[in-house]
């Protein structure tokens, strides 16, 4: 019954691993070949996979795990795709009906444990309402705000037969039908506020990309058509082009001057599925002071969690996009071109601080340097990014170049080390004669290094791009800043050698520690037909800029050459 | 700010029909919330509460419509007009949540709670005791030689003012239902 009803669904693959209580599904599985089932080496990373797969395709990724230790494993990956609104349904096994509340073998409540983490979850004891659940759990995981929905399934309601009831029927009954259509009232007047501002930027963020290719086609024709500024969080990159023409880069802690001296001073703030998260606005009370500000969001309880809209709509992306170009192309297509100008100049002049600059070394490897140049050798190709949780992460978003949507998958409200691997994987089993690079850090890369078996396993070329500081960089940045330079447990002590391991997979191992060999090492990375453990030994001591400190305005950002002691004081202090 | 006019019926979408947010002063909010009668849903309306920092001062559940599978929880919780804004989105967007009414923004609206009070005490202050439920039109639903049992129904207030009444004259134990709440009219 579960099988069919993923054969339903039209699922592909399901990343997981087995245990007692889910042995019935899995001798469905064992018995078909229509549905890949991909054995992963820890839980954890079949949904990282899960996630990997969903946010390159826009089809959501399936799990499905053992009771017990099986489903807790889960936890933090369902956090994770609850915080970056990505679809996942994970099938978690439970101990019989009759053994629940006993304190059975391998026994969790596992609804109980997850209901904080899910958009949904249900424990299902009755064999009918099985198909039902499954169906309605891919309906909630893709509709509306995405996210990760949980079924737990006792395994006598697994032995037990029942009725089947197709998707259809059970969608068409879903009382969960969120709005799409974002209010006409509110649309004409963002169409009116685009007419006549004088200093207006778009603000895009992972919405777009989860409304679909649509979206960020509209977004692109918007966008181009109004010769308005755009910047993007970290989970939207690749919405607009980063060759675009109104490009300014990515915002935010890390984000460029350019486009946080945008957002500091535009009059017209246009959010396109964002959520004006704290490593976006800074302090609050000096976010954007003089900006009227449309905020686009399918979910309503976005819309003034954080700062206040001027024009609030609620809705689908795409939908709400469609009628925005629509009434305004009716309308004249109507700019304030010479205010534009203007702010364009403007914007030019922040440009030409180029923010990313640095400082570029003979004798070792900077990271930027190592960024850039895998960025000068895979431009162009068919190339999936994902990436690990650190300042290698930040550096990956600033110098790597996004051309369409999906291309880049990154933990970004979690911030979750150990994504990248296991991301890595689930991107690569969806597309596998891609370019699939994982761009770490050694020391997130190890907390799912076990999932490298899987790649081999599966015959999955990842490469595995490990900017190796020998530290917890992004950790050791802030003591640097923060703590007056008391590296606290910020290092990656006892590494074990990677290429050593790489062998020990089965995997080819490279190590580089000179700027003038990267080239060729990076080019034998991707020559080679299978996965990759690239060990790059970079600057120990690199700082990454710019940056906003916590507790300030977009306005006082830090560049890579002030002196940066001091700069995060008083309240400040007390943030992450 | 945009025009803060407050609509009536379905708040579900409240971004539309915002009050000013940027008062601190606490409001109290009675909402209704209809949702799905299947198990979980209460632990994920109130963990929704107690993981976001938000109050409650009470709460009530039952099912309400036994064909059409739905139960009312009635919340009644207190914040500024913002959280109060936030807490309505929030709760909209859980997935069993059918509706959520603001009793209190969507025009009148009677709040009921029932109390039982068990008042122990002899001579005048029994006596005393007894002609206070009988103002407050309180039914004595159990008694023995030297307590009674009282019943009462009404707005939380009432409730409060009887109990504080009732406290010097030998209130030994209360059980309060929590507040349920209906617009007035139609
Ligand atoms: C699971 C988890 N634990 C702790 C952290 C806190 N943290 C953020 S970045 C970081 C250091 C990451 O080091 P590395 O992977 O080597 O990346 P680098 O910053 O050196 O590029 C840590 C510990 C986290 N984000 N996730
Ligand atoms: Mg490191």
């Amino acid at each position: 019954m579960v099988v069919q009803a993923l054969k339903d669904q039209g699922v592909e693959v399901v990343f997981g691993y087995p245990g007692g209580a889910a042995l019935p599904i899995y001798d469905e599985i064992f018995q078909q070949n229509e549905i890949q089932h991909v054995l992963v080496r820890h839980e954890q990373g079949a949904i990282h996979a899960a996630e990997g797969y969903a946010r390159s395709t826009g089809k959501p990724g399936v799990v499905l795990v053992t009771s017990g230790p099986g489903a807790t494993n889960t936890v933090t990956g369902l956090t994770d795709a609850l915080l970056d609104s990505i679809p996942v349904v994970v099938l978690t096994a439970q101990v019989p009906t009759f053994l629940i509340g006993s304190d059975a073998f391998q026994e969790a409540d596992t609804v109980g444990i997850t209901r904080p983490c899910t958009k949904m979850n249900w424990l299902v004891k009755d064999t009918d309402m099985l198909p039902k659940r499954l169906h309605e759990a891919f309906h909630v995981a893709t509709t509306g705000r995405p996210g990760p929905v949980l079924i737990d399934i006792p395994k006598d309601v697994q032995f037990a037969t029942g009725t089947y009831t197709p998707p259809a029927k059970v969608v068409e009954a879903s009382h969960y039908k969120p709005r799409v259509k974002g209010d006409p009232d509110a649309i004409q007047e963002l169409v009116e506020a685009i007419e006549t501002a004088e200093k207006p930027i778009f603000y895009t963020g992972g919405g777009v990309i989860n409304s679909g290719s649509a979206a960020s086609q509209l977004l692109r024709e918007l966008t181009d058509a109004t010769g308005f500024p755009l910047t993007s969080t970290l989970m939207g990159l690749g919405a607009y082009p980063a060759s675009g023409k109104s490009w300014l880069g990515m915002l935010g802690m890390h984000g460029l001057y350019e486009a946080n001296m945008a957002m500091h001073g535009c009059d017209l703030m246009i959010n396109i599925g964002a959520r004006f998260d704290d490593r976006i606005t800074g302090r609050i009370d000096a976010f954007s002071p003089n900006s009227k500000k449309a905020h686009i969001d399918i979910d309503p309880s976005s819309i003034n969690k954080v700062i206040p809209a001027d024009i609030p709509i609620v809705g689908d992306v795409a939908h709400v996009l469609e009628d925005v170009l629509r009434i305004w192309k009716a309308r004249g297509r109507k700019t304030n071109r010479e205010a534009l100008a203007k702010w364009w100049k403007k914007i030019e002049g922040w440009k030409a601080v180029n923010c990313l600059k640095f400082k570029n070394s003979e004798k070792t490897i900077k990271p930027q340097y190592a960024v850039q140049r895998l960025e000068a050798l895979t431009k162009g190709m068919d190339r999936y990014i994902t990436t690990e949780v650190g300042q290698h992460q930040m550096w990956a978003a600033q110098f790597l170049g996004f051309e369409d949507p999906n291309r880049w998958m990154t933990s970004g409200g979690l911030g979750t080390m150990g994504y990248g691997v296991p991301a890595s994987i689930g991107v690569q089993m969806a597309h596998p004669d891609a370019l699939v690079i994982n761009v770490a850090g050694e020391a997130s890369w190890l907390m799912n290094m076990q999932e490298m078996g899987t790649a081999i396993q599966y015959r999955l070329p990842v490469k595995q791009f490990i900017l190796n500081n020998e530290r917890l960089g992004m950790v050791r940045q802030w003591q640097d800043l923060l703590h007056g330079g008391r590296y606290s447990h910020s290092w990656s002590d006892a590494l074990p050698d990677f290429v050593k391991l790489a062998d020990a997979f089965g995997a080819k191992g490279i190590r580089c520690d000179n700027p003038d060999d990267l080239d060729e090492a990076i080019k034998e990375m991707l020559a080679y037909d299978g996965p990759v453990i690239f060990d790059c030994l970079v600057e120990k001591h690199e700082n990454c800029f710019p940056m906003i400190p916590s507790g300030e305005p977009h306005n006082k950002m830090l560049l890579g050459d002030d002196k940066a002691e001091d700069a995060i004081q008083g309240a400040g202090a007390a943030l992450v | 700010m945009n025009a803060l006019h407050i609509k009536k019926g379905s708040t579900k979408h409240s971004a539309y029909n915002l009050r000013p947010t940027f008062s601190d002063v606490e409001e109290k909010h009675t909402l209704a919330v209809l949702v799905e009668n299947e198990p979980g849903v209460l632990a994920r309306v109130i963990g929704l509460f107690s993981g976001r920092g938000y109050n409650i001062e009470s709460l009530t559940v039952a099912e309400v419509d036994h064909k059409g599978h739905l139960s009312r929880i009635n919340i009644v919780t207190t914040g500024t007009p913002q959280v109060i804004e936030q807490i309505k989105a929030q709760l909209g967007r859980l997935v069993p949540v059918r509706d959520v009414h603001d009793l209190t923004v969507e025009g009148a609206a009677v709040e009921r709670e029932l109390a039982l009070f068990r008042v122990q005490g002899e001579g005048e202050k029994r006596v005393e005791a007894l002609r206070l439920a009988d103002i407050f039109r309180a039914k004595v639903v159990d008694s023995t030689l030297d307590s009674f049992v009282f019943e009462l129904t009404g707005s939380p207030e009432k409730v409060d003012a009887f109990a504080d009444l009732m406290r010097p004259l030998g209130l030994c134990e209360t059980a309060r239902t929590g507040v349920a709440a209906l617009s007035r009219g139609t």
